[in-house]
């Protein structure tokens, strides 16, 4: 950069926009920017329309437009909701940055969610007794390794019976489902282990709450701090060039306002008055008085019954635990992805599958290591899908292939391999997530949202395309 | 499972060897210099049935370049894909130093300090050319994390010595021209301490400024005692750089002889028609009736 002589920059710089400039000097991608910028437009397209046009009443706690979209029960209940997808969109985008694919994963989903769900019901707790402790960690552990083993099994199949991948796992997606079916008959295993179901996050007592919350988010801002101070050491240490230094300033401020903004808003979503009302009852807490006929989320006693007021005993939901269980995936997926050399092998197999091999690269050995990856996040993906709805069936996970990978290729996935961040392909799950949530919120017809969906999932792809050409 | 094949298939060759002809007077010119650097003897591979390369013998000494001539499809590359690893031999045996080594992959032949510029350059375009250098034997910080500073810190040296204009280090190498393409690739290969270097084509898509670039970093790298084996089309860049040419022909060797005992015409003729000149030591592929 110091070597451009001042005369041909300067008029270069001038001509730059604003926003191209902010890009440049942050080095952020713009697909991850565009993707985000879509996502506050459905969510405010969202919001003003149930505000506008919902016949039903809406929540009087919209943080922006009064509508029923942007509240923190909504956005709450969006973020618990995409962790199960999203978890699994990750493991998806390394398979198809290195060019493959898998399309077992819904029905190995529901595979294990049986499997981990008749051993809770009819073998552990029969045997340990019922709320045993043992009996979750168990089912986590079974459920982790028996998604790898079907993992494992899918890899060795495409890398050393060299059978296409799209093969392999179609004839899994058909053969997985009949499995499943083969393990229940058809039938739901209910309830899991009450251990278990707070893996799911609908347990509102089991959430991280106020105080936890915040103290994630003053981790979470400490850590993009550091990062980035951290980095700019490194390349000083090496006089390499450096980012200019608002730059710096700017992407530290942007992370820690919107890490702030988010535990703000699960902070201010309050339990239901009955689960307080029970809580309090369980845990014998006193309960302010009140009067009876203001209707809050707060519990007040009149009299000798609890009753719902706007000012009283009030306890705050904070961060679920899937949602934590996405985050932590998240970040490690994304440090295995960037920082490590498997990373940075099935980035370079997905480029240029010879030039990986021929550069020493073990890519058959690779291969199956990403599809037992894949099971492993699918192992996770079935504990939090059946912890959420507390029960297993053998359509658990249907169609959930379908929207992993279209998450993946919302994200700025390339199928034709070597492109594709993790965060991208989260934020893509977000996005899906946002859309279906958001129609079902305004009482969309089921068969309008899938056609919307998949109309979503087709423009995403060409707009990338559009991108793509014009970087070029 | 892949080394228990090697060594079957080195005990079938050694039944076959005393049936080769060609090989005597090779060995002698062999005991006149030493134990060559590499010796690939009586290597054969088909695919399908089609015997792309054919009881082929070649050898090189350190600090010699041989230059590897032939049509396309004379099997000149074949044969130096199984050196480097990208093929398996079936039937042969292959000399480091005079101790026969095994190589049934790229990672064996990189062990045993065989580096590759392949034709196709072999690079990941979608990673930048830190990334590409060190792919595969990545630096890792203490934590086993990728140390990327430092592996772009290296990278910078060395391009400064290949190309000393080149600055898109953060950029994947689909953004860069040929040239600079070539450099990385060619940065890859001499990076590591190679004592054999295999450079197929090397200078196929440079301009005749960079040629030149490559003919005195061949010579550079000549003069430190590595061992280069040169394939190309161009016959002046083989009669430029190489000490000894190889001419090959359907698979397999015509002759061998040293540069500066024949001459354009008779090389051209060992290519086209595969006959032998006086000055060269005749391969099994030779033409029998041509002296």
């Amino acid at each position: 950069m110091s070597n451009t002589p001042n005369t041909s920059q300067s008029p270069a710089v001038e001509k730059e926009g604003p926003i191209t400039r902010l890009l440049r000097a942050t080095e952020i991608d713009a697909r991850i920017l565009g993707m985000a910028a879509a996502l506050l437009v459905i969510w405010a397209g969202f919001d003003i329309y149930s505000r506008l046009f919902s016949t039903i009443g809406f929540d009087s706690d919209g943080l922006i437009f009064g509508g029923s979209f942007i509240t923190p029960r909504n956005l709450w209940n969006l973020l618990n909701q995409t962790a199960s997808i999203a978890i699994m969109s990750t493991g998806m985008l390394l398979l198809i940055v290195m060019r493959q694919l898998d399309l077992s994963i819904g029905s190995m989903l529901s595979t294990v969610a049986v499997a981990i769900g008749t051993l809770q019901v009819f073998r552990l707790a029969p045997a340990l007794g019922e709320g045993n402790r043992a009996i979750w960690i168990i089912a986590v552990f079974g459920a982790l390794a028996l998604g790898s083993f079907m993992g494992w099994f899918n890899g060795v199949l495409v890398a050393y019976a060299r059978i296409p991948a799209f093969i392999v796992t179609l004839g899994g997606l058909i053969a997985y489902g009949g499995l499943a079916w083969a393990i229940i008959r058809g039938e739901t295993v209910a309830p899991m282990d009450s251990t278990f179901e707070l893996l799911g996050g609908n347990v509102p007592q089991y959430s991280l709450g106020v105080f936890w919350s915040w103290v994630v988010a003053v981790v979470a801002i400490s850590g993009i701090v550091y990062s980035i101070w951290n980095s700019r050491r490194q390349r000083q240490r090496f006089n390499f060039p450096l980012r200019p230094m608002w730059a710096e300033w700017f992407l530290g401020a942007a992370g820690s306002v919107m890490v702030g903004l988010l535990t703000w808003v699960v902070t201010i979503y309050p339990w239901a008055p009955n689960v307080i009302k029970q809580w309090a009852t369980d845990h014998h807490i006193t309960v302010p008085a009140g009067i009876e006929d203001k209707d809050g989320n707060a519990i007040c006693m009149a009299g000798e019954q609890m009753v719902r007021c706007v000012h009283g005993y009030i306890v705050y939901t904070g961060y679920s635990i899937p949602f934590m269980i996405a985050v932590g995936v998240g970040l490690a997926m994304s440090f295995v992805a960037t920082r490590t050399s498997f990373g940075r092998h099935i980035y370079a197999t997905g480029g240029n599958p010879e030039a990986a091999e021929l550069s020493g690269i073990n890519t058959k050995k690779l291969t199956v290591k990403v599809f037992i990856l894949m099971g492993f996040l699918v192992g996770i993906g079935s504990i939090i899908t059946s912890a959420r709805l507390n029960a297993a069936t053998n359509s658990l996970g249907q169609s959930n292939e379908l929207y992993v990978i279209a998450a993946v290729v919302i994200g700025g996935t390339s199928l034709s391999g070597g492109i594709g961040t993790v965060s991208g392909a989260m934020l893509g799950a977000l996005l899906m997530q946002s859309l279906q949530s958001g129609m079902t919120l305004l009482n969309f017809e089921s068969a309008f949202r899938d056609m919307v969906v998949g109309a979503v999932l087709v423009a995403a792809v060409f707009v990338d395309q559009l991108y793509r050409r014009s970087v070029k | 499972m892949a080394k228990r094949t090697a060594k079957k298939t080195a005990l079938k060759v050694v039944k076959k060897t005393p049936a080769k002809k060609a090989s005597a007077p090779k060995a002698s010119v062999a005991v006149a210099r030493g134990t060559p650097l590499v010796e690939m003897k009586d290597i054969s591979i088909a695919f399908g049935g089609i015997k792309a390369v054919d009881h082929a013998s070649i050898d090189l000494y350190p600090g010699e370049v041989v230059g590897l001539l032939g049509h396309n499809g004379a099997g000149k590359s074949t044969l130096i894909k199984i050196l480097s690893g990208a093929y398996k031999r079936d039937v042969g045996q292959i000399f480091v130093d005079g101790k026969e080594i095994s190589i049934t992959n790229p990672r064996d032949a990189k062990a045993n300090g065989i580096e590759t510029i392949y034709q196709t350059l072999a690079l990941a375009d979608n990673v930048d050319a830190a990334g590409n250098l060190y792919l595969g034997r990545e630096l890792k910080t203490r934590l086993g994390t990728l140390d990327d500073v430092a592996m772009e810190d290296a990278t910078r040296k060395v391009m400064f010595k290949l190309n000393p204009n080149f600055r898109r280090f953060k950029e994947p190498v689909s953004k860069l021209s040929g040239g600079q393409r070539q450099s990385v690739a060619i940065a890859r290969a001499i990076h590591f301490n190679a004592r054999i270097l295999i450079m197929d084509e090397p200078t196929a898509a440079l301009g005749p400024q960079e040629t030149a670039q490559v003919g005195e970093l061949i010579k550079q790298l000549k003069a430190e005692g590595i061992g280069i084996f040169l394939i190309s089309h161009d016959l002046h860049d083989v009669f430029d750089l190489a000490d000894r040419l190889v001419v090959m022909k359907n698979g397999k060797v015509v002759g061998t002889a040293y540069t500066k005992d024949v001459t354009h015409d008779e090389v051209l003729g060992m290519i086209i028609a595969g006959k032998c000149p006086k000055g060269a030591i005749p391969g099994p592929g030779a033409l029998r009736d041509a002296a």
